[in-house]
């Protein structure tokens, strides 16, 4: 390998592009090659620094009214439960619980991803993300109380680059669910803390459904459930960071 | 005449190459529970990616009017072609379908100097083969300080097109160099070359704004 073709290289070793042959062979020539290793380190920089700040574009309320017209608006049932489920009617909200059921899939553990996707979805699409807005762990966990029977760990993720941006309630399986939401860059990380889901792993175990990546593993008898479109690297190293912070952190 | 239906009315090239298939089915007329199903499920798959869709479209066009008809314009297409979406990752398709709306824009404006319509690239691989040609200076290991995400915003957005076109995709948008490949229509190996070079060069602008500021 030559020094040229190793300073475009260390590009895609450090996007984790490379495969293993190709990553020890940059490697090995980094190691000897103080002027290669320098462009590693600029562009891991580089990476970093644009890691610090969320660089996305929020969508206008006028391009979402836009698009409404342009594709057919969901039928006047569903956008109903929308509203009604955006306003935290409880009634609403049963009625979506219940509408659950309709997409029944093979199997439970199926059915309880696609809750999560669908929940997932309604919090983008029905402009109703969070009920408390709060980057504070001390202001998000306690608004559970008395919301839910159950306390969810709430973690303050923003120094490992996941900002913690509030939390709301939700439902999986039928079952109520505290919902904490996170965001890397523009993507939202939705995770949902719940009782009685069934066995699963005690560290985070990726699946994917509808090209959507999930996280699910169990952890002081709550079961929690990540869902985000954001990369499985990623959404692994969320639950890694969630994990760590969880077990170091006295519970309550 | 608004610049969305300026890009409408600019139909040429409406999809990405690969996305022409069963293209016959679109014809078929569907009844009003087909037609809002298929809208129902288009929803579901498109939505969740408007963030993307809007925030690249805002960083190739750096004009958030022109960002907001080139997202309508690429989500009326996509809508449109849903039928000959087949599986795959969505938002790859949608961000490709975005670029031919954009780079309709970019004819338009007539300052499409880097990324042709034929799709040679000649300016942009010129100046990454003198990157590389040269002997240039190793870069000094200095950490980059940081600035507000409207600082950062700006440096980006004053990259060349085919540089920074690959940097979004590749930082923002978060796509494997495989989709971005795809969405641009280059080779892989364009992909890395431009991705290090956007990278040289917005640092080059970062540490100039550090001086500056």
């Amino acid at each position: 390998m030559t020094c040229e073709e190793v300073r475009v290289l260390v590009h895609a070793l450090a996007d984790g592009e490379l495969d293993a042959g190709h990553a020890r062979e940059v490697e090995a020539h980094v190691a000897q090659c103080p002027a290669c290793a320098a462009e590693l380190a600029a562009a891991r920089e580089v990476k970093h620094a644009l890691r610090a700040q969320p660089l996305g574009f929020d969508v206008p309320a006028t391009l979402r009214a836009k698009i409404d017209g342009v594709v057919p608006a969901p039928v006047p049932n569903r956008r109903a439960l929308l509203k009604g489920f955006a306003l935290g009617g409880i009634t609403s909200a049963l009625v979506a619980a219940s509408l659950t059921f309709v997409v029944l899939r093979d199997g439970r553990d199926d059915r309880i991803l696609g809750d999560a996707i669908s929940a997932h979805l309604r919090s983008l699409q029905a402009d109703h993300l969070t009920d408390v807005l709060s980057s504070n762990q001390h202001t998000v966990k306690p608004w559970f109380n008395g919301r839910i029977d159950l306390a969810p760990p709430v973690i303050d993720l923003t120094a490992q680059g996941f900002t913690l941006i509030g939390g709301r309630l939700d439902y999986i399986d039928g079952k109520p669910a505290a919902a904490i939401v996170y965001r890397r860059r523009i993507h939202v990380i939705n995770l949902f803390v719940a009782q009685d889901l069934g066995p699963a792993p005690s560290t985070p175990a990726l699946s994917m459904m509808q090209g959507f990546n999930i996280l699910r593993w169990n952890e002081n008898g709550l079961n929690l459930l990540a869902v985000s479109d954001l990369n499985r690297e990623e959404l692994e190293e969320f639950g890694a960071k969630f994990t760590a912070a969880a077990r170091a952190a006295p519970p309550g | 005449m608004t610049a969305h239906q300026r890009m409408a009315s600019r139909g040429g090239d409406p999809l990405p190459r690969g996305a022409m298939r069963a293209q016959e089915t679109t014809g078929v007329a569907l009844t009003g529970d087909d037609e809002r199903g298929r809208a129902q499920r288009f929803r579901e798959a498109a939505l969740p990616h408007l963030g993307d869709v809007y925030t690249l479209a805002r960083y190739l066009l750096r004009n958030p009017a022109d960002a907001e008809d080139a997202a309508q314009e690429c989500y009326l297409r996509a809508y449109r072609h849903f039928d000959t979406f087949r599986g795959g990752p969505m938002k790859p398709w949608l961000l490709a379908i975005l670029r031919n709306v954009c780079r309709a824009e970019y004819a338009r404006r007539g300052a499409l100097a880097a990324v042709q319509a034929d799709g040679s690239d000649d300016a942009a691989d010129e100046a990454s083969e003198n990157l590389w040609g040269e002997a240039s200076p190793s870069p000094e290991t200095v950490s980059l300080s940081r600035f507000d995400a409207e600082t950062v915003q700006r440096l980006i957005a004053q990259l060349p097109d085919a540089f920074r076109e690959v940097l979004v995709l590749r930082e923002i948008n978060d796509l494997s160099y495989r989709d971005i490949a795809e969405v641009t229509g280059s080779p892989v190996g364009t992909v890395m070359s431009r991705l290090a070079r956007a990278r040289a060069l917005l640092r080059d602008a970062w540490l100039a704004e550090e001086k500056g500021s």
